[in-house]
């Protein structure tokens, strides 16, 4: 059985309702939703792929192609702003060259903005793999992206 | 239950349960709106229709809030027609300024509500979302950079069409329409049925036009141009021309087709006149076959698209015949004579219809690569081509179609609505089996307003029970009854509601009552016609007697079928 | 053998302590309790605070730190997470518990910490920088001059009763939360009181939501209660949309099972048997967290088929919401569980009415669930007790920004903002000056200085155009430019508007593009800039108000409020950023000019090393400096620079 019929043997046919869990199941297991499995879960929501597309596109979590091996999350929440994300946030976007949401042409990374993760005081904040890191200044950035990309190719 | 309401300090009746908007018009008074259809629930999106309600913060949309009795209603207070204003000069500071070149220039609601908000300088400005235009459907362009997003086309593609093929895509002011996984139209569910065209507001869903393709051919001289138009076409033609019809309209475009340039003028009828005949035929002939299944009728090509992609498992039952505009663009290049110095022959078909467009480009449609039908224009377009030309239509004799199409019967006139065809063959195979008329309250049952209907017509001994599904929203039902195991020997499916009268070629109608009024008219005309079948039309007899017997291709009648296979689409 | 001990614990709870018909319970229940509590306990506890605060500072290496010490220096002891107590400066927040002694609460505990604290409280000898204060209650002794943990202004301040568990027990137990007093205020209700009673006594104590708004909770619930239909749903709403506040998830973190408690009887007096909580996404610890209290209460019992014998049902789920902050919005939050695009929908029909699947449904914030079951316990009266006479009770925020105490506070209404900025947070951090107080996120207001003494009201506030907001509060100072921030909030308002309909999807873009057009570089070719500028600025207001006036959901009505309220409170900075292009905070970045000072620079490279555009050159060990047209203003080689010499201007 494959990854998505896994999933889906978990809902009930023709739930629509179900469907915002399944497609976070499945993102969650592929790491993105590909044509295969919008069409895979439409069949069994007998929903239209139209509308399923429409729907994840919609939602911020969701994404159509594969993320980068390391995805790091940044927070954009209130406090962090204050206490300077912005200039992070740009550095982060000059040294990768890409914009939230998409990824390194070699595959390498991926990053999103968040709201408040709950570190406001350590902020600005910064999550990747399984690590917080927390009072982030803009200069530190491009030393810290070569060490997750040396990282990255030991793995 | 009336009560009355205090409007711009004067009272107005109301009713319990209606919404403002509906007061103030039953009262004379005119609210702008965007995003409402009549005759769907309101969404709210496009907030054109604020009016102030005293005792409330905000502004309320008075096409969706019900009026109450306390109310007192100011509906062009300064603030309400600031707010419009506001509103619509948003819209266009993120709308190209491509009036003049626009598809809808002039017929436009946008362009319309900018010039009664009177806005006459562009006061906002800024970057503007210039996303892709797509013409890579047959029938249908996108130039999503006009669209407004008031989801009317989603709305209609949804919940009348139920093809579901459109639907918002992204969020926020990077919202777009389109199909699955962002495709291009070309690989979408569309069924070309057009119905989303009639309901956009702006030029951001319109036909594909072919008219630059028919203006090269007309100025060529190695061609023979041919025209066809569908039986409703006069009719459509003198509304979209702001003329009178008249019986004598019909003779009158067939001279202005000609003055246009076209070297022969036939009557797609003639050919609709042929399916009627042929599907009796069929239908009497397998009278005497044990366990019949429903024969499904496919004039349609919006339904049989709808057909090989979302019910494949009916396919077999689709007849095989053509749709009348491509029998007579068969029977076209089969027999207009060429010559050395004009070797090609050219066809036009006007129709009511967008997805026609489509059907003329199927593989089936064609021979050696060459389509029967080598263009297809709606009613709009050759309005257009007429208005192009110069021809004044109130200044202009009436001629004769050619020969050997020059003649429909009333019965191909009534196929252009929903249950026409059904109604027509019941009426031939009538005559055919008994001799007699058939019986008239019985056919007429297939005219009520259900969006499934049926009915059950014996004469001479021939009983012939037929479904018809008005509108693709009535073949759940359709479906329902099959599985059920109930009979019909005949089943019409038309994907526009109330048939071609509402095709996407067509004026949009608006309401469902317009499209009545449509379908009552051709239903007087078919009462007044002389020839109300195909076996009293001439041309049908001229065409089985002689000119079929004469051309070699057509002997067999083997050209009028084509074939159908799923279709693979995300759906 | 510890599922047995489980199971044991779990029917005895269950059968003596919440099945248990009066008040006041036997005296041998109320020692077994105390031993759960660990109100006494025998051996050395250490308490390590587990929110997700306290996890982003590294709480989970200091409790395994602590394990490890425990276990290598043989001493029998304890280690036990706790929610969140609030004060984000403090974290990781250890607390010692001595048998015998009181509470010993110690601040930053990271786990290269953990040692020398540790040995520190065992041998006497305590590490004072990093030790806060002592928690403790008569029957134990007293630590010398170390001040208790009421004493500081940070909670001195505070009144602490939609927390008063958090940060004292063990979120992921249930059998604490009960050995607390937990469920039995839900047990009573469903046995005692009808839907009706109690929607009366939430009425009577003046609830209202706390999400904002401020409706009355038990009105709204008779309104679905009276609403005829087979089904009801109530939805707990823990969006949390604000992109400053950790609030409601903190609370639920902190203290899950008084949530779930909260929701229980909400559903009870509404008729409702299905129940879910709508929680934000990416919040991995109060998703596990929930999980496993959901789990735990149907293993006890407390959710399920008739529970307890009660003959009352009651599912609830957790559904995680993927990625919009509109479907906070209440049809839009109905519309994403039902599996739709997160467009709201017209009001009426009301939720109460017509809400998840077409049913009556009720949609309260965590904060105001929270609520219920101290309602329900302590009764209407004591709610009436707390607060004003408009606003009942407490309010929680997540206070943010600048303050030197920033985290997770808890005030009576009525308590004034000036009370927060400068006793509870204590004023500003590197002495640096207030500027305001942000309210209610993106869709909120700020409070100048001479508003501080507003007091916490939603009567009060409400007459100064102020909304309460869901618990954002955030403190800002000089370095944070005010026209920078509207934009910011406009920024993320701009991203997050469904785009359903024109005011605000079209309005939220254009009033971003003119409030950046304000902080752009000034272009010198471009002479009519300033008038262009001012023109925006004009059309800025209309915009503003037309997009209040008219947008369909509370998303477009108030997303103007920030740029509204820093217009009245900030004109002469923008009119700064306008007229003279100027930023008084050095914030933004197009109107920075960076030069290097050659007197100073003693050519170290360090700065052209770091800049991210290579737009300063020289050579080693002379003067450098900085091509004007390349530097994108980022300020990093004035950070960098040790020397001074980089110059903003
Ligand atoms: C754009 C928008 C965002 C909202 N976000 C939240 C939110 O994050 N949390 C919340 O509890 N209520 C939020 N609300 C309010 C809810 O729609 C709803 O009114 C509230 O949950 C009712 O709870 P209460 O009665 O307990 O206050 C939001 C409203 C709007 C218009
Ligand atoms: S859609 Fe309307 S407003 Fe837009 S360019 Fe075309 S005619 Fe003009
Ligand atoms: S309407 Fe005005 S702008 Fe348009 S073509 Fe005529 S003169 Fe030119
Ligand atoms: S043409 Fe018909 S099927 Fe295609 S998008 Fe429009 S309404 Fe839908
Ligand atoms: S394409 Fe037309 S009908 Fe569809 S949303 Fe855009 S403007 Fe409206
Ligand atoms: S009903 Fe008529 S106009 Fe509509 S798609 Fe079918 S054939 Fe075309
Ligand atoms: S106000 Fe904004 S978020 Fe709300 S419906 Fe309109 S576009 Fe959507
Ligand atoms: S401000 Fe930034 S971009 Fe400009 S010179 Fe300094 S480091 Fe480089
Ligand atoms: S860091 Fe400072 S001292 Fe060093 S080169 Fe740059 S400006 Fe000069
Ligand atoms: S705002 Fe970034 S963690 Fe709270
Ligand atoms: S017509 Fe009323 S909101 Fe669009
Ligand atoms: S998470 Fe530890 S006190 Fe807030």
């Amino acid at each position: 059985m494959s990854k998505i019929d896994e999933i889906l043997s978990r809902y009930r046919e023709g739930s629509h309702e179900s469907l915002i869990p399944i497609l976070q199941d499945v993102q969650e297991a592929e790491g993105y939703l590909s044509e295969n499995a919008i069409v895979h879960i439409g069949s069994f929501l007998r929903m239209s792929t139209t509308k399923i597309f429409g729907l994840a596109t919609f939602y911020d979590r969701f994404r159509f192609f594969p993320g980068g091996r390391v995805h790091i999350r940044i927070c954009n929440g209130t406090s962090c702003f204050i206490n300077g994300s912005a200039p992070v946030i740009a550095a982060v976007r000059e040294t990768l060259g890409i914009e939230p949401g998409q990824t390194t042409r070699d595959g390498r990374f991926s990053y999103e903005l968040t709201t408040c993760m709950g570190g406001c005081n350590e902020g600005p904040v910064l999550f990747c793999g399984d690590n917080y890191k927390t009072r982030v200044h803009p200069e530190d950035v491009p030393d810290m992206l070569a060490k997750l990309k040396s990282l990255s190719d030991l793995q | 239950m009336q009560f009355t309401i205090e409007v711009n300090n004067r009272s107005i009746k109301a009713e319990k349960g209606e919404t403002i908007l509906s007061a103030l018009n039953r009262n004379g008074i005119m609210i702008p709106t965007l995003c409402r259809m009549a005759e769907f629930t309101p969404t709210g999106a496009c907030r054109m229709c604020v009016v102030e309600v005293e005792g409330r913060d905000r502004l309320i949309t008075a096409c969706s809030a019900p009026v109450e009795e306390w109310m007192k209603i100011k509906t062009h207070s300064p603030r309400v027609i600031r707010a419009r204003k506001t509103i619509v000069e948003l819209l266009l500071s993120n709308h190209p300024d491509d009036c003049l070149y626009c598809d809808r220039n002039l017929d436009c609601e946008l362009q319309r509500l900018s010039d009664e908000m009177q806005v006459r300088e562009r006061r906002i400005r800024g970057s503007k979302i210039k996303p892709r235009r797509d013409q890579s459907s047959p029938a249908i362009v996108r130039e999503l950079s006009k669209c407004i997003l008031c989801g009317r086309c989603i709305r209609v593609c949804e919940e009348v069409v139920t093809a579901t093929s459109i639907d918002f895509i992204g969020r926020g002011r990077y919202t777009h329409v389109g199909p699955a996984m962002d495709r291009d139209f070309n690989f979408s569910s569309c069924i070309h049925c057009g119905q989303c065209v009639l309901v956009c507001p702006t030029g951001a869903l319109h036909e594909k036009h072919y008219l630059s393709e028919v203006q090269e051919q007309l100025s060529k001289n190695d061609v023979i141009r041919v025209i066809q138009y569908s039986p409703l076409v006069p009719y459509a033609l003198a509304n979209e021309m702001g003329v009178k019809y008249t019986r004598d309209f019909d003779r009158i475009l067939n001279a202005t087709l000609r003055k246009t340039g076209f070297d022969k003028v036939f009557l797609s009828g003639a050919g609709t006149d042929i399916l009627i005949t042929e599907l009796a035929d069929a239908i009497i002939g397998s009278e005497t076959t044990a366990g019949r299944k429903p024969l499904i009728v496919s004039a349609c090509p919006a339904w049989v698209k709808y057909c090989e992609q979302f019910t494949p498992e009916l396919l077999p039952l689709l007849s095989t015949l053509k749709p009348p505009q491509q029998i007579s663009g068969s029977i076209i290049k089969s027999v207009v004579p060429v010559s050395d110095d004009r070797p090609r022959v050219y066809t036009v078909s006007v129709t009511p219809c967008t997805a026609m467009k489509f059907e003329a480009r199927r593989d089936s449609m064609t021979r050696k690569g060459i389509s029967d039908i080598d263009t297809v224009l709606t009613v709009r377009e050759l309005a257009r081509l007429i208005i192009l030309y110069g021809i004044d239509m109130t200044n202009i004799d009436p001629e004769p179609a050619d020969e050997p199409m020059e003649l429909r019967s009333s019965a191909a006139l009534l196929a252009e609505v929903a249950g026409g065809i059904a109604e027509s063959v019941l009426r031939t195979i009538a005559v055919r089996a008994g001799g007699k008329e058939a019986d008239r309250v019985a056919v007429k049952k297939l005219r009520s307003t259900g969006i499934f209907r049926e009915t059950s017509v014996t004469a001479g001994g021939v009983t012939c029970s037929v479904a018809v599904v008005d509108g693709l929203k009535g073949l759940e039902k359709l479906k329902q009854m099959l599985d059920a195991g109930t009979h019909f020997d005949l089943v019409e499916v038309m994907a526009c509601p109330g048939g071609c009268v509402n095709g996407g070629g067509m004026i949009p109608a608006g309401s469902k009552e317009a499209v009545r009024q449509r379908t009552r008219f051709i239903w007087q005309t078919d009462e007044q016609e002389a020839v109300r079948g195909p076996e009293q039309s001439s041309t049908v007899a001229g065409l089985y007697g002689n000119v079929f017997d004469q051309c070699p291709e057509l002997a067999d009648k083997k050209l009028f079928h084509t074939h159908f296979s799923k279709r693979d689409v995300l759906l | 053998m510890k599922e047995n001990r489980a199971n044991d614990i779990r029917e005895f709870l269950v059968r003596e302590v919440l099945l248990h018909g009066s008040d006041t319970l036997p005296a041998a229940t109320a020692k077994r309790l105390a031993e759960i509590r660990r109100d006494k306990p025998g051996v050395p506890v250490i308490y390590v605070a587990s929110g997700s605060a306290a996890l982003i500072a590294g709480s989970r290496r200091s409790a395994a730190a602590a394990e490890l010490y425990l276990n290598e220096m043989g001493i029998r002891g304890l280690v036990v997470s706790t929610g969140c107590h609030g004060p984000a400066a403090f974290e990781p927040l250890v607390s010692v518990h001595l048998p015998g002694k009181n509470k010993l609460i110690f601040r930053n505990i990271t786990e290269e910490k953990i040692e020398p604290m540790l040995n520190g409280v065992f041998h006497n000898d305590m590490p004072a920088e990093d030790l806060v204060a002592q928690a403790g209650s008569s029957g134990f002794e007293a630590w010398h001059d170390i001040p208790f943990i009421e004493e500081l202004p940070f909670f001195r301040l505070q009144k602490r009763v939609v927390l008063g568990n958090c940060g004292w027990y063990d979120p992921g137990s249930i059998s604490e939360y009960i050995a607390r007093g937990g469920y039995r205020a839900f047990l009573k209700t469903i046995r005692n009181y009808t839907h009706e009673e109690v929607c009366d006594i939430v009425e009577k104590s003046g609830l209202r939501g706390r999400s904002g708004g401020g409706f009355v909770t038990g009105l709204k619930w008779k309104y679905a209660l009276n609403s005829s239909s087979d089904n009801r749903y109530l939805i707990c709403n823990a969006k949390e949309s604000d992109p400053g506040s950790y609030a409601d998830r903190s609370v639920l973190e902190g203290d899950p099972h008084r949530l779930i408690e909260g929701i229980c009887i909400a559903s009870y007096a509404i008729g409702a048997s299905n129940a879910v909580i709508y929680l934000k996404t990416g919040s991995p610890h109060p998703l596990a967290r929930l999980r496993q209290a959901l789990e735990t209460a149907r293993d006890y019992g407390i959710i399920g088929h008739n529970i307890l014998s009660s003959g009352f049902n009651l599912d609830i789920v957790i559904m995680e919401e993927a990625g919009a902050f509109v479907c906070g919005e209440e049809t839009a939050l109905i519309g994403s569980l039902e599996g739709k695009r997160g467009m709201p929908e017209l009001k009426p029909p009301y939720p109460t009415t017509s809400g998840l699947f077409g049913k009556p449904t009720v949609i309260n914030n965590v904060e105001t669930l929270m609520n219920v079951p101290l309602i329900m316990s302590h009764g209407p009266e004591w709610f009436r007790s707390i607060g004003t006479a408009g606003s009942k009770g407490t309010k929680l925020f997540s206070l943010g920004g600048r303050g030197r105490y920033t985290g997770l506070i808890e005030v009576e209404m009525g308590t004034t903002f000036k009370t927060i900025v400068d006793g509870i947070a204590d004023g500003i951090r590197d002495g640096k000056a207030f500027k305001a107080l942000q309210i209610g996120g993106p869709s909120g207001t700020f409070i100048t200085e001479e508003n501080l003494d507003l007091q916490v009201d939603y009567e009060l506030l409400r007459e100064k155009g102020i909304a309460m907001g869901s618990g954002g509060l955030i403190i800002i100072d000089e370095t944070t430019c005010m026209v920078d921030f509207v934009r910011y909030y406009m920024e993320f308002i701009h991203k997050e508007s469904c785009g359903k309909c024109i005011p605000c999807r079209e309005g939220t873009g254009r009033m971003l593009e003119i409030l950046e057009n304000i902080i752009r570089k000034p272009n010198p070719e471009d002479s009519n800039a300033t008038l262009e500028r001012f023109k925006g600025v004009m059309q800025l207001e209309t915009i503003a108000s037309v997009m209040k006036d008219t947008s369909l959901c509370g998303l477009g009505q108030t997303a103007p409020n920030p740029f509204i309220s820093a217009m009245t409170g900030f004109r002469e900075e923008f009119e700064e950023h306008i007229f003279d292009r100027r930023c008084r905070s050095n914030v933004c970045r197009g109107l920075r000019t960076f030069s290097i000072d050659v007197d100073k620079c003693t050519g170290c490279t360090v700065c052209a090393a770091k800049c991210p555009v290579n737009a300063i050159y020289g050579t080693r060990l002379q003067p450098f400096f900085i091509v004007e047209d390349k530097c994108i203003g980022c300020g990093i080689c004035f950070d960098v620079c040790k020397f001074s010499a980089v110059t903003v201007k």
